[in-house]
């Protein structure tokens, strides 16, 4: 029983759920269902705490890392905008929320900085421990400090999911590292038609 | 006269190789504000007949650089620091996003995009080679 609830769950996941006609599948792996909606209390890049109410209205990409990461983080955030950028004049109902997980080093100044660098679209969050823990058991992915090394310097360990949400703030898709940028693209624009 | 051809054609191409040991393509770095530490890539070739091994990197423009690689494990992103990296006789190498790279810090000076950083490569035998690396912007453009 429990091995065909799974293949169901997989079987829904890959087709794209629902019953009716079949739908053209999603480029991304499909939330829907899967995943609570768009819920936090965190730290806006601008210093003002702020929680999920103030991005409803527009699609919401949610992505965890930190700024001293030179490589997975910005290469990520660089291809979310080149996907973005694809949607035109759409590209202003979309938002990402860059959120650090390394809040002792990603002051909100660091931050804003750092997501400007990437584009209008993006907001740098953060948070206290206890905030970003709530958000990350939420949407079940870990992160961890490592140890520092002689100058101080540390790594973090984060996931790279990318977690999509629609307009009202559902969980829908779920992006990546390395997904292409048109792939990106073709899902938001077809969430936005919606 | 047509392997007469041929033979000139490789010539020319095989010849510059032996300038230096490692041919060097695409070298840039992604510039982040502030003092963040940046990530240098590039494409690597051995063209020489042995093995080498990069032992250590320095530049003038920043305290530290390491030898990095990102690696996804089950979802989860890390960045191990990496002592040596070997590359085999006639092999390639990328650093690229995602994978192998310079990790850059400890900026001396401010950079731009479109400037030059130099880098130098050192390897396990004493040698080491200078490749400038362009300056992109954040977003690798």
């Amino acid at each position: 029983m429990k091995r065909i609830g799974l293949f169901l769950l997989s079987f829904m996941l890959l087709s794209g759920c629902g019953q009716q006609a079949p739908q053209k599948p999603w480029g991304l792996l499909n939330l829907t269902g899967h995943m609570p909606d768009l819920q936090f209390n965190l730290t806006r890049d601008d210093g003002q705490p702020v929680d999920q109410s103030a991005f409803l209205g527009k699609l919401t990409l949610l992505y965890f890392g930190y700024t001293h990461c030179p490589d997975v983080c910005p290469t990520t955030l660089a291809d979310l905008g080149t996907a973005i950028r694809q949607l035109g004049a759409q590209a202003n109902q979309v938002q990402v929320l860059f959120v650090s997980v390394d809040p002792a080093r990603d002051t909100p100044t660091v931050l804003k900085k750092y997501v400007n660098a990437f584009g209008p679209w993006f907001v740098g969050l953060t948070g206290s421990q206890a905030q970003l823990q709530a958000l990350t058991k939420r949407y079940r992915v870990a992160y961890r400090l490592g140890e520092p090394d002689a100058q101080g310097n540390y790594t973090v360990y984060h996931s790279s999911a990318i977690f999509i949400f629609d307009k009202q703030g559902k969980a829908r898709l779920l992006a990546g590292f390395g997904d292409k940028p048109d792939v990106v693209a073709t899902d938001l624009k077809r969430l936005l038609a919606e | 006269m047509r392997k007469l051809l041929i033979a000139v054609a490789l010539m020319s191409i095989v010849a510059p190789l032996y300038a230096a040991d490692l041919v060097v393509s695409n070298a840039w770095v992604r510039l982040l504000p502030g003092d963040l530490p940046l990530a240098g890539y590039v494409h690597v070739v051995n063209s020489s007949p042995r093995e080498i091994t990069l032992v250590s990197a320095s530049s003038p423009d920043f305290a530290t650089v390491q030898f990095h690689q990102s690696m996804n494990h089950a979802g989860m992103e890390e960045m191990m620091h990496l002592a040596k990296i070997s590359i085999p006789a006639g092999k390639s190498l990328d650093f690229a996003p995602g994978g192998y790279h310079l990790m850059l810090m400890g900026r001396k000076q401010p950079l731009a995009v479109g400037q030059h950083v130099a880098l130098t490569l050192h390897f396990a035998d004493g040698s080491k080679q200078t490749i400038q690396f362009t300056v992109r912007g954040a977003t690798g453009k």
